[in-house]
């Protein structure tokens, strides 16, 4: 049972959807920006995208041939474990189910890795069956840096801070692999409707 | 698939314990620092920080997170806070927390940002507005452990009346091999002799230490200070993996 604060009012906002909003959100119509490091900035010359680890046969794509690939463009509504929740956000990239259509793995975990030494696991059926893409654009334009850019991760039904920024492989593994966050005792999964926010929730 | 929910061990689980408010000190006009007494607390280390959830009598809840600004050798956890105009938690602990009054807070949180003294140095600590308040934590923690490491804080506001800890800072002058700067960006008093600009390349080289030296840096700040600092600093050839950043988006509110 929680203690009442005294004083303590709040401040409701009866024109968001209750429903779109995981228990401890809030939404902002900013969009927050948060990483443990520098803004990485790989020239797009440079910039390649692998799949490797416990696969048959390691895949990767250039820029150019990411880009080829078939594009999907979405709206979804992303959550943040530092509590800000954002709805309506409209993304273009190539869905990681397309990405592994040849690849044939017996794997049942992903770690993806990104520039600036990042890292998050993320299991396999997370990230599969439309869930999940790597994306490249975000409101039309092309995504900031500051918020991932050229490319980053999105898997907008776990915590944000799984879809990692500057995102250039996944790694595909046997055991689930606490990453960056998930070492410092971040939730393994991190599913906001059940707020799995830390290790011990 | 089995969901792993068997954690490594890492100490006291995060849960939500109660936090009772002991003294509220004007830092600024916008700043309070409160002390709690946090119901067994399993300690923290400089740089860390805590969520905080505060109910409503209707039962409505909101949650956000704080840095510490209190050491790890203080009996008592301490809460610097800005007002955030807009927001919805942060004008309520500002304008009306009181002794007694009572939240829920769990943690501690965020093991990238953190320094003990045994980690060594040598340290730059930069902090715009109120991300100084776990760099606080850090220098605390280095006074209360009488470390003597290289440490060099630079300390950019508005303007003078915007410094957290302007007084204990002031004490700090002579405290051995650390060197504290202030950059004023908008409001300088005219007997101010120090920085009236923006932090740029020109003076994090007069701070120092020198990429050569690898010092551990620790930014913290609003996004656009922070990814401009850090900018600077991997151009003037820091090792990007030296540098560890905590920003605030408009919406720590």
């Amino acid at each position: 049972m929680s203690p009442i604060t005294r004083g303590f009012g709040g401040r409701r906002r009866p024109e968001v959807d209750p429903s779109r909003v995981p228990p401890g959100q809030y939404v902002v119509n900013d969009f927050p920006v948060l990483s443990a490091g520098p803004t990485p900035r790989t020239p797009l010359d440079e910039w390649s995208f692998e799949i490797a680890g416990a696969v048959d046969e390691p895949v990767s794509w250039s820029w150019e041939q990411f880009l080829a690939l078939p594009q999907e463009t979405f709206t979804i509504d992303i959550h943040c474990v530092t509590k800000w929740s954002k709805l309506g956000t409209t993304w273009t990239g190539v869905a990681i189910d397309t990405l592994l259509e040849d690849v044939a793995t017996e794997a049942d975990y992903t770690l993806a890795w990104a520039d600036g030494e990042y890292t998050t696991n993320v299991p396999l059926e997370d990230l599969v069956d439309g869930r999940a893409w790597v994306v490249h654009t975000f409101e039309g334009e092309p995504l900031e840096p500051e918020h991932g850019g050229p490319a980053r991760l999105l898997v907008p039904h776990l915590y944000f801070w799984k879809s990692a920024k500057w995102v250039r492989g996944l790694e595909l593994t046997l055991d689930d692999t606490p990453g960056f966050w998930e070492e410092a005792g971040y939730h393994i999964r991190g599913d906001p409707w059940r707020e799995q926010r830390y290790w011990s929730d | 698939m089995a969901e792993i929910t068997a954690a490594p061990s890492r100490g006291a689980p995060i849960v939500w314990r109660l936090a009772t408010v002991r003294r509220v000190v004007r830092e600024t006009d916008r700043a309070v620092s409160i002390d709690v007494e946090v119901d067994d607390w399993p300690g923290h280390l400089a740089g860390h920080h805590v969520d905080i959830r505060l109910t409503a009598e209707d039962g409505y809840q909101a949650q956000r997170s704080y840095s510490i600004a209190s050491p790890p050798e203080a009996s008592r956890l301490t809460l610097t806070v800005e007002r955030m105009d807009d927001g919805e938690v942060s004008p309520y602990l500002v304008d009306d927390a009181r002794d007694g009054d009572e939240f829920e807070l769990r943690g501690p949180i965020g093991g990238h940002f953190t320094w003990h003294v045994d980690q060594g140095g040598p340290l730059l600590l930069v902090g715009g507005g109120s991300g100084l308040v776990p760099l606080m934590a850090i220098v605390r923690h280095r006074i209360a452990q009488h470390g003597t490491v290289d440490t060099r804080l630079l300390v950019s506001t508005r303007g003078p009346g915007d410094v957290l800890y302007r007084g204990e800072l002031m004490g700090l002058a002579d405290a051995q091999g650390l060197q504290i700067h202030f950059t004023l960006t908008r409001r300088a008093p005219s007997n101010w002799s120090g920085w009236t600009r923006r932090v740029d390349a020109e003076m994090l080289a007069a701070v120092g230490p020198s990429p050569a030296d690898s010092p551990r840096v620790y930014i913290c700040g609003p996004t656009a200070f922070v990814e401009r600092v850090a900018d600077l600093l991997v151009d003037a050839g820091h090792d990007p993996a030296r540098i560890h950043a905590e920003r605030f988006g408009p919406s720590g509110t």
